[in-house]
């Protein structure tokens, strides 16, 4: 089946995440072959996605850890409430 | 459902735990401590708020960790958790706008269309040295919706299954796909052209100095 662009962005987020049908990955596939913006919008929206996993864009407070583990020391204790 | 690789450690942990070895608790939270904090402060955006609700989740999943059944992951109900203490406080301070208008502002409002490019190159990892381009991320995960950002941040972030994800965030599977394709559109839109900048440079197509 031939589908247009449309077709395919609505589609783009399943089709990363391996969660479209075989049947409509092959239309996807044959559209991406001859259509160079839907190519870059698809590799522009996986770079994008694998980029914010990266742990270096969202870092933790610094002493984060050390103050929560701190608080529930006592918590922690035998008779701690 | 498929289980965590360290589901054995994580049940071992809570039978001790629950049996007197409270100090044990401080290895079971730990690899939770990310997850909790992105989400409280995609919550209430506030990093002191976020860090004082992190720790109140902390102490809640302690004094409740013989409520956990191990029908989800350890994660996914410490998540929850996580997300009730976030809404309880908004909820105090009447900033209550998430979750619970959902239903009311519907899902459909929003342009999601992608921004046009006509070529792509890779942007790499190592651009993220870079703290500009960390910065630039940061900032259009940050002006998402709630919603989005919240589905996003599970997802992509913190790698979590859409399943996983649903359940922390108590909505359906489908909500979550419809979510996360729709943050994601929108991240695609806002930085596509701002990270080409960051592309290597490069041969033919190189536009350096």
């Amino acid at each position: 089946m031939r589908i247009d662009c449309e077709h395919v962005w609505d589609h783009i987020s399943a089709y990363i995440d391996g969660d479209v049908d075989a049947a409509l990955r092959a239309d996807i596939n044959k559209h991406l072959e001859t259509c160079e913006i839907c190519s870059a919008v698809l590799d522009s929206t996986r770079n994008v996605v694998v980029l914010i996993a990266d742990g270096r864009v969202f870092e933790l407070p610094t002493g984060f850890s050390d103050r929560l583990h701190k608080r529930l020391e006592p918590v922690l204790q035998p008779n701690g409430k | 459902m498929t289980k965590a690789p360290n589901a054995e450690f994580e049940a071992d942990c809570i039978r001790r735990i629950l049996a007197g070895e409270h100090q044990l608790f401080h290895e079971l939270i730990r690899p939770c401590e990310r997850a909790i904090y992105f989400l409280l402060i995609s919550i209430l955006h506030n990093e002191a708020d976020a860090e004082d609700a992190a720790q109140e989740t902390a102490i809640k999943v302690f004094r409740n960790l013989q409520l956990f059944r191990g029908d989800s992951q350890f994660k996914t109900w410490v998540l929850s958790i996580a997300r009730n203490e976030g809404l309880g406080r908004l909820r105090k301070t009447d900033r209550l706008r998430e979750d619970s208008l959902d239903a009311l502002t519907g899902e459909d409002s929003g342009d999601f269309t992608p921004a046009v490019l006509t070529s792509w190159r890779e942007i790499p990892a190592d651009a993220l040295e870079k703290k500009e381009l960390a910065g630039l991320l940061r900032e259009a995960i940050e002006g998402l919706p709630d919603i989005y950002r919240n589905a996003v941040l599970l997802r992509d972030i913190e790698e979590m299954d859409v399943n996983e994800t649903a359940t922390a965030l108590g909505i359906t599977e489908g909500s979550v796909k419809v979510r996360l394709h729709r943050a994601r559109a929108l991240l695609q839109r806002k930085l596509a052209h701002k990270l080409k900048a960051f592309a290597p440079k490069r041969g033919l197509f190189g536009r350096g100095k």
